[in-house]
Order: C-alpha cells, then structure tokens, then sequence
C-alpha cells in the first residue's frame, strides 16, 4: 500500500523542525517577491544596466547558504541578489544598490552583478563568468592555512562549467584539499544555449573525475539543496577537501531583462513552474499541519512589506557626490 | 544605398561574405540560438545551418584557438566574444598565438580571422563590463585593430577584415548599435585599412577620435562652430592598426593645434600614443600641446551621475580647444 499523503510529507520533513521551514519558506517569498519588484522598477528606469533575475531558483540560494555559519565565505556569480538576501544582507542595503544609491551594499558603484558585505562573508558577485571559482579556491586555502574550520562556498551557473578557470579551480582544490563547496546552479541555459548543447558530459561526473565527491539535487526542492549542502559543509569542516553539488534548477524570466528569450517554449516554462520550490514546501508544511492559508498570506504579507521598505528606503537614500569618484581606487593608510 | 542600423550593416556584411566564401563562418557565444547578445547575428543560423554559424559554450580562450587552428588549417573563421571584457580570457591567443605565427615562423604561417566584440561605456554595466580597450589591442604588433564609427564604414571595415590575411580585431561600440546610415549595397563596396575618413573640415582645430568618440569630436565640432566661431577639423580614425597618422599630421599642420578623444584611460592608453607621434613629426607646427580628453582614471562606477562625470563628453572636448587657443 502506498504511503499515505502525510506520511510522505513527513519522511520528506525528516530532520526539520517548524521554525526552520518557515524560515526557509519566508526567505523565498521574500527573494521572490524581491525580484518581481526589481524587474518592475527595472522597467520604470529606477533599476539600471544588467539585471539578472532569480525567480525560479530561489530554494538554491535559501538552501545552500542556511548551512553556512557566519565566518564562512561565499562568492557568487551576477545572478546574485537572492544569495545575497539568503546571507542575511539587508533588502533594504541591495534595493539601494539596484539603484546605485550611496546606502547600497557598493555604495552604488557595483549595481546588480556586483552586490559585497564583506562583514557578512559575502565576497561578491562576479560578472566575468566562472571569474570567482579561482577565489574560492584561495579562499579555502586560507582558511585552511590560518587553521580555521571555516569554508568557502561558491555558487556558479551551468555555463561557468566550459570555462578553463572552472577546470583549473576544481583540479587546485582538490590538489591542494581546500575546503569549498562548489555549488553549480543548473538552470539548463546559458543565456540562450541550451546546457546539453555545451557540455559533452555531465557536471557532476566532470567533479568526480577530478576525484571530489560530487552529486546532483534537485534544486527546486530547498530541503534537498539544504541536506546536500550540510553533507558538503561537514565534509569540508572534517578537511576532506572540497564537494561538489549540482542543483536542477531553472529560471522563470529571461537571462537579464534585454533577453528576447526566442530559445525556449512557453510550455517549458509552465512545466518548471508546476515544480515550483515555494508551492513544494508550501504543500508540504500544510501537509504536516505546519501552515495554513492564514499564515501563508502572513509570510506573502511580510515579504511585501519588506520589499515595499526597501523600495522607498532605496528612493529616499542620496546619490554618491561626484567628489567622491577618485575614492578608493587604491587602499592607502589615508583612506583606511 | 540603403538607410539601415549599425547592427544591421554588420548582418549584412557577415551574410555577405559567408555567401561570397565558404570558408567564411561564424562561431561564438550566442551568436545561434539566442540571435546575438547585441542582435548583430540575428536569423543567420536559420540562413546557414549550424555548419557555418556555430553556438559555442562560454570558453573565450578555447573557441579563439580554435578559431587561430581553423585559420591555420584553411578556413576563415570569425569568431564573435561578445564584449571586449571577456576577450581577457582570451588574450593568450590573441597576442601569444594570432598576433605572433605568421613572424615567428618567417612567413610560413598566418592566421586570417576576424574576432568581433563590442566596448564601451555609458549604460551602466560597472567596472567589469565597461571597458574601451581598443588601444590594448593596437599595442601587439602582428594584429589589426579596426574600430568602426557609423554604419557604411561598419559593412566596410567587416568586409575588408574578411578579406585580409591576418588577425583583425573588430571592436563595436554598444552606443552605437543602433544608429541609422546610408550604407552601399554592393556586395564589393569594402573599405580599406588605415584610411581615416576626414567627417568635417576645419582650420583651427583637428579633433581626432574613432568609434563612439568621433560622435563627441563633431557635436563638439558643431558647439565650437555655433557658440565660438571656432572651425574645428575632425577625423575619425577608423583603424588604429594600421594608423593613418599621415591623414593626422597633415590636418595638424593645417590647424595648429589637435585633441584627441577617447572613452578609455588617459594613462598608458592610445591618446598618448598618438600625441608622441604628433609631437614627432608636427613638433614645430603645434601652437599649444596636444590635448587628450579621455575617460576618468578609474573603475567605472555603476551609479549613472558617475558613470557619466568618468566618461569624456563634448562639453570637455569644447573645453581642451577653449583652452588651447
Ligand atoms: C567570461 C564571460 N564570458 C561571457 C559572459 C557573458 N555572459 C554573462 S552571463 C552568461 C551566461 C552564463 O550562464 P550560466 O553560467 O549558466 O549562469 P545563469 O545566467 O544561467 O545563471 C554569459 C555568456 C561573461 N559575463 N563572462
Ligand atoms: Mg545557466
């Protein structure tokens, strides 16, 4: 006899309690409602140059950096503003960024594709594709030769993987056992090229053949991303080198908003949409008498508030003084 | 003739020449599927199949060695690298490999590929995303650096670089994308190299520059003329590999005095290296130091009002022959 509805749920819930999920579950509201909202003050001009969004790919970011602790490194390619919200920096800090404003986490230098809060271990998105996976490599080292049990986790796209600099770095860490987590976001496209037209194999067996544990979740699922990444974190905290985890996953908008999009169907689109991570833990915690219609719109009503917040906090923030273009090209002991 | 966009000059250049030699074809990042990320390669897949219009993955170093291979075995490839800010990556082919075979093996060997990609500031891409290093590449000897302005001389330039037997390097700036010109149709209509094109006469004041910068030269041009009575020549390079200095130094020894725009650096950067060739060769016709109005010596910031104070404009070029005479 089949499990029954509950049952299911619950093997599925196994080893999370109420207050995580519905951290997990609030988080991706947010950062969902967070992107709509970007893309619709991208549309108003308020938003500017390339923005990526990350709808779609939410459980990614939420699952992967709630297994960090706070003096691990993370570095993330220019899809960036959901791991940045999951790390804890504040919407209204990456709203005010979008808008360059001199209260965003850049001060409004980097935009979208270049969000850092260094106090929160959070070393940057990188806009020249796989441009970071070298760093994370050092960051390891680092951590390794200052003898902390600290890690560094970098998240890259499935396009970063044809890049020489993907290579080098997998083949360093495990050369050198530095801790990081390697964490590939496979939404299946590369701007408009499908991943199975440029790659001649699969990710996590390009891993293995580097001789790192690798293994491919489903990364519309933020529980399975959060048990993978835990698996990777103990791994690397027990200086076993480097792990490798590949999460499914896909993109509800464009690459960026100059993107036609005449690559892909509708259709498939609706087909992702039907795996939705937040419907999935959504069914879930209901199932498990974890969550009702009521506090559902509570969790929606928070998260717009929130953004709605980061919105008029990013409007009312000044624009940075034109004396100030010359600042800290260079670190000297005057500018500190 | 026909009134079309750069974007579209550069099709019709590229569908051109891959009829015209079918050793001729494109590879690059989306430049299939997706139909360009500047729109330049639109509908070409559909013309010429996959065989001849290949989607690469994101390898800058590995599809231009490749691309320097299949030059070297016989083909004529052209290899699209979206923006110049990802031809970093392959920089060891292009200066290492392209621009060093056909002298380091006395002749043997040469390497005729086109490598496109576009530059420049001003939409608010930040420090990784904006770059105008034209003059980078006309540091290496043993490549050519073409740097288109409008969209005649866009078709003109493509088509002369399919033809040459070297390395071109074929830089487009996103500004200019859109722009409408009277391009020529005839699929022979080529524009040779190291001809610049002298856009406006003047007496008192040649203002050089190439790509987007020409643009700033002649709006600066036209302030000049209007608000000052000041008569300003402006030249517009077009390739700063091979250089037409002669077209430079003839106009400066007409006028006097010479500005040159240009959106990258000012330190280290290609102004320099063309005001020391002025300074050579015109030293005793020059009635002021030559003037080099470029971008702000720094990374370019995201935020708009300082993205703008960091690129030059034509206040600033109206400024610098304001100051010289
Ligand atoms: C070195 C380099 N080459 C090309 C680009 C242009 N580019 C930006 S994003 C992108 C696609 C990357 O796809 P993927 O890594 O799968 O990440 P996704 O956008 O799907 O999150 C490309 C080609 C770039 N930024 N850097
Ligand atoms: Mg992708």
């Amino acid at each position: 006899m089949a499990a029954s509805p509950a049952a299911e749920a619950g093997e599925h819930l196994d080893g999370f309690n109420r207050d995580q999920l519905s951290l997990f579950l609030y988080q991706m509201v947010l950062i969902r409602r967070f992107e709509e909202k970007c893309g619709e003050m991208y549309t108003k001009g308020k938003i500017r140059g390339f923005l990526h969004l990350y709808t779609g790919q939410e459980a990614c970011a939420v699952g992967a950096l709630n297994a960090l602790a706070p003096h691990d490194k993370i570095v993330t390619h220019y899809r960036d503003h959901g791991h940045a919200i999951a790390r804890g920096l504040h919407p209204n800090a990456v709203m005010a960024e979008l808008y360059g404003k001199v209260d965003g986490c850049s001060g409004g230098r980097g935009g979208s594709m270049h969000l850092y809060d260094a106090s929160l271990g959070f070393l940057g998105g990188y806009a020249i594709v796989a441009a970071h996976l070298p760093l994370a490599v050092g960051l390891g080292l680092a951590a390794k030769m200052q003898k902390t049990d600290g890690l560094a986790l970098c998240i890259f796209g499935d396009g970063g993987v044809g890049e020489g600099e993907f290579h080098e770095a997998l083949n360093l860490a495990v050369l050198w056992q530095t801790p990081v987590v390697f964490f590939c976001e496979n939404n299946l496209y590369g701007m408009g090229v499908p991943f199975g037209a440029s790659l001649s194999t699969e990710i996590p067996k390009l891993a293995a053949a580097y001789n790192m544990p690798a293994v491919s979740v489903d990364g519309m699922d933020v529980l399975a991303v959060h048990r993978a990444t835990q698996e990777a974190v103990a791994h690397c905290r027990a200086g076993k080198g480097p792990y490798f985890i590949e999460a499914m996953t896909y993109r509800y908008r464009g690459h960026s908003m100059a993107d036609p999009e005449l690559y892909r169907l509708k259709d498939e689109i609706e087909a992702a949409k039907r795996r939705d991570a937040i419907e999935h833990l959504k069914a879930d915690m209901t199932l498990a008498g974890w969550l009702d219609d009521a506090a559902y719109e509570e969790v929606a009503a928070r998260a717009e508030r929130v953004v709605e917040e980061a919105v008029a906090f990013a409007e009312a923030s000044p624009e940075p003084g034109l004396a100030t273009l010359h600042d800290r090209i260079t670190k000297e002991p005057a500018n500190g | 003739m026909a009134e079309m966009r750069f974007r579209d000059a550069l099709r019709e250049a590229l569908r051109e020449e891959l009829i015209r030699d079918p050793r001729v074809f494109l590879m690059g990042e989306d430049i299939g599927l997706y139909g360009g990320s500047y729109a330049v390669t639109k509908g070409l897949l559909d013309e010429f199949g996959p065989e001849r219009v290949l989607d690469t993955p994101i390898a800058e170093s590995g599809i231009v060695g490749a691309g320097i291979g299949a030059a070297m075995g016989g083909l004529r490839p052209m290899v699209e690298l979206m923006t110049i800010n990802f031809s970093f990556l392959a920089l060891d082919q292009i200066v290492n490999s392209a621009a060093k075979l056909y002298y380091m093996s006395n002749g043997q060997i040469n390497v005729p590929m086109v490598i496109r990609m576009a530059s420049g500031g001003g939409s608010q891409l930040a420090a990784t995303h904006s770059h105008s290093l034209e003059g980078l590449y006309a540091h290496f000897p043993g490549i050519k650096v073409v740097c288109p302005s409008n969209p005649a001389d866009a078709k003109g330039l493509l088509k002369r670089a399919f033809r040459d037997d070297n390395t071109v390097v074929f830089i487009e700036h996103t500004a200019l994308y859109s722009m409408k010109g009277e391009v020529p149709d005839d699929p022979e209509f080529t524009i040779e190299f190291g001809k610049a094109n002298i856009l406006r006469e003047g007496k008192d004041v040649t203002i050089i520059g190439y790509s987007g910068s020409v643009w700033q030269a002649s709006r600066a041009a036209t302030m000049l003329e209007s608000q000052e009575g000041i008569s300003a020549e402006v030249i517009d390079l077009r390739t700063l590999r091979p250089l037409d200095i002669d077209t430079v130094i003839a106009s400066v020894k007409k006028t006097n005095r010479a500005v040159i725009v240009e959106d990258d650096w000012k330190f280290g950067g290609f102004a320099g290296e063309l005001s020391a060739q002025i300074m050579e060769r015109a030293f005793d016709w020059l009635d002021a130091p030559v003037a080099r109005v470029c971008g702000k010596d720094v990374p370019m910031p995201y935020n708009r009002n300082l993205e703008f104070a960091a690129l030059p404009s034509e206040e600033d070029v109206v400024d610098a022959v304001l100051a010289m005479l």
